[in-house]
């Protein structure tokens, strides 16, 4: 078995005339989490869309280099197939308002039409919502709409509703930065807990954070990478000085 | 003590400008009362069960009824639907997705013109389009008319209540893998529901009322007719006939048909309220 899942080679992005992401190579192994790191604008969110085609959204949007998963070119595979098979958690917290918290977590395969039995989806959904923590809470108003719930339970709805396609690969973009301490940590546990089954990579603000749970770190400055590498290797001897600069709290 | 008399200029001022906001809110809804009671008050009477399901009687007869009228009614405002809800929420996702492109540009300038037209034009366009190739009045042409009225109202209802949703729901849906149009018609379209839902509610009211645009195309006519391609007889019509007749109970019933006509108007704002509520 090969250890890593994605390579990244050259990656480019342009938007428009602006130099978003600047020949960035990096390698993700499987069944850790990485940790993306920068200041705002640093073109980490940018990257991590690149992951799941997300970027392709954004208008004037043009990439050059490439990323493989599983020695694939994912930019030359379907999206409609990466995307379920690299799962997206985002900023804020984002359930479907018309559907209930069990159709929430189903979403991925309703909104598809795929067809499952009722047995099928009631696995699924216990699954996909006891890898989020989240079923203790829920397991009782599974037919209440997914927005009744805090902040905190939603984003974790968000995470179970991803889980639920058994993807590869979860990109996280800076899952917990509108949540409160409490609900942060929660999830930071679960992240934890789940990278015996997924590869995770999250892009986060929050420095304390991406030391607490990841095993790679990666700083980027200005769209371009300027270091990676073991987490506590980057943490206590970074080899570049914007990074130190950085870590300390001078740039960002 | 200045300190002190000037804050008080300022409460007083502060008093004297929220009581000409009332003052005028209240001035405002004058008219609508005014309408209401006199309508009701010359209009109620004549509402009763064979008012409801008797036609119209000759002169000289008393009694008799708008069956026809309120069939009629019914019969246009649901082919109008038909023919302007599809095509309005289509054209109105469009407008919402591609906001910036230049046939969007163009086609939110055309429906903005169209709004603007007046209600008779619309029923000499469908003289032209639909009454004079097929021969002869009908509900249909008068369809076709209350639609181009009705098409822009839905067009902008549906644009802005999609433009309202967060983007993030949409990204949440394609990052799922769900493709393009599924996310659009299965996650954008039922999440503006209730806002698209309002839209049609409103804008039918709005043309409950139109009777320019059936002149020359719906008509009128005495005999009660479920088929959209006969002429058929309309509320806002019998009014206009009723009204301007010389005959003592004909106006009466003219009061009568109005009455019905208002109210249900009311009733449809009232749904529509509870709907965009919910």
């Amino acid at each position: 078995m090969r250890k890593d899942i994605l390579t990244v080679n050259d990656l480019n992005v342009y938007i428009g005339d602006l130099h978003i992401v600047k020949s960035l190579n990096l390698l993700f192994e499987r069944k850790t989490i990485t940790a993306v790191m920068g200041p705002s604008g640093c073109g980490k969110t940018t990257f991590l869309r690149c992951i799941n085609r997300m970027h392709e959204l954004i208008p004037n949007t043009r990439v050059t280099g490439d990323i493989r998963l599983y020695n694939h070119d994912l930019f030359q595979l379907n999206p409609i197939y990466l995307r379920r098979k690299v799962g997206m958690v985002f900023q804020r917290p984002n359930p479907f308002p018309t559907m209930s918290i069990f159709e929430n977590v189903l979403a991925g395969y309703l909104l598809n039409g795929i067809k499952l039995s009722k047995a099928q989806k009631a696995e699924i959904v216990e699954d996909a919502l006891k890898k989020a923590a989240l079923w203790n809470e829920v397991k009782d108003s599974l037919h209440r709409k997914g927005t009744f719930l805090s902040g905190g339970q939603q984003q974790r709805l968000c995470i179970s509703r991803a889980l639920a396609m058994k993807p590869k690969v979860l990109l996280l973009d800076e899952p917990t930065s509108a949540l409160d301490p409490k609900s942060t940590a929660h999830i930071e546990e679960l992240l934890i807990e789940l990278k015996k089954k997924v590869t995770i990579v999250i892009v986060t603000h929050n420095i304390a954070q991406a030391s607490r749970i990841s095993d790679h770190s990666a700083f980027m400055y200005l769209g371009e990478l300027v270091e990676h590498g073991p987490t506590q290797k980057l943490f206590t001897v970074p080899k570049d000085k914007r990074t130190e600069e950085y870590l300390i709290g001078k740039i960002g | 003590m200045i300190q002190k008399t000037s804050l008080e200029t300022l409460l007083i001022k502060n008093y004297l400008f929220k009581g000409l906001i009332v003052f005028l809110s209240l001035l405002m809804l004058l008219p609508l009362l005014f309408i209401l009671f006199f309508v009701l008050k010359n209009g109620i009477s004549q509402l009763s069960w064979a008012f409801l399901s008797e036609l119209p009687k000759p002169v000289g007869d008393t009694g008799g009824g708008v069956l026809n009228a309120w069939v009629g009614s019914l019969l246009l405002l649901a082919t109008t639907s038909v023919l302007s809800v599809p095509l309005g929420i289509w054209v109105g996702i469009y407008l919402s997705e591609a906001r910036n492109s230049k046939l969007a540009f163009c086609t939110r300038f055309c429906v903005d013109l169209l709004q603007g037209i007046p209600s008779i034009v619309m029923g000499i366009i469908a003289y032209i389009w639909v009454v004079v190739p097929s021969g002869h009045f009908s509900a249909f042409s008068g369809s076709v008319a209350l639609s181009l009225l009705m098409i822009p109202l839905i067009v902008t209802a549906t644009e802005e209540t999609l433009k309202l949703i967060p983007n993030t729901l949409k990204e949440a849906s394609l990052a799922l893998g769900v493709p393009y149009w599924k996310t659009v018609l299965k996650v954008l379209v039922p999440t503006g529901f209730n806002g698209i839902l309002t839209g049609i509610l409103l804008s039918l009211s709005r043309i409950a009322g139109e009777t320019a645009p059936l002149l020359f195309t719906a008509f009128g006519s005495p005999f009660l007719e479920t088929s959209i391609f006969k002429p058929v007889q309309s509320l806002p019509l019998l009014i206009f006939n009723y009204a301007t007749s010389p005959y003592e109970d004909w106006q009466r019933i003219g009061w009568g048909a109005s009455c019905l006509l208002i109210l249900s108007i009311l009733g449809f704002n009232i749904l529509a309220k509870v709907v965009k509520r919910s």
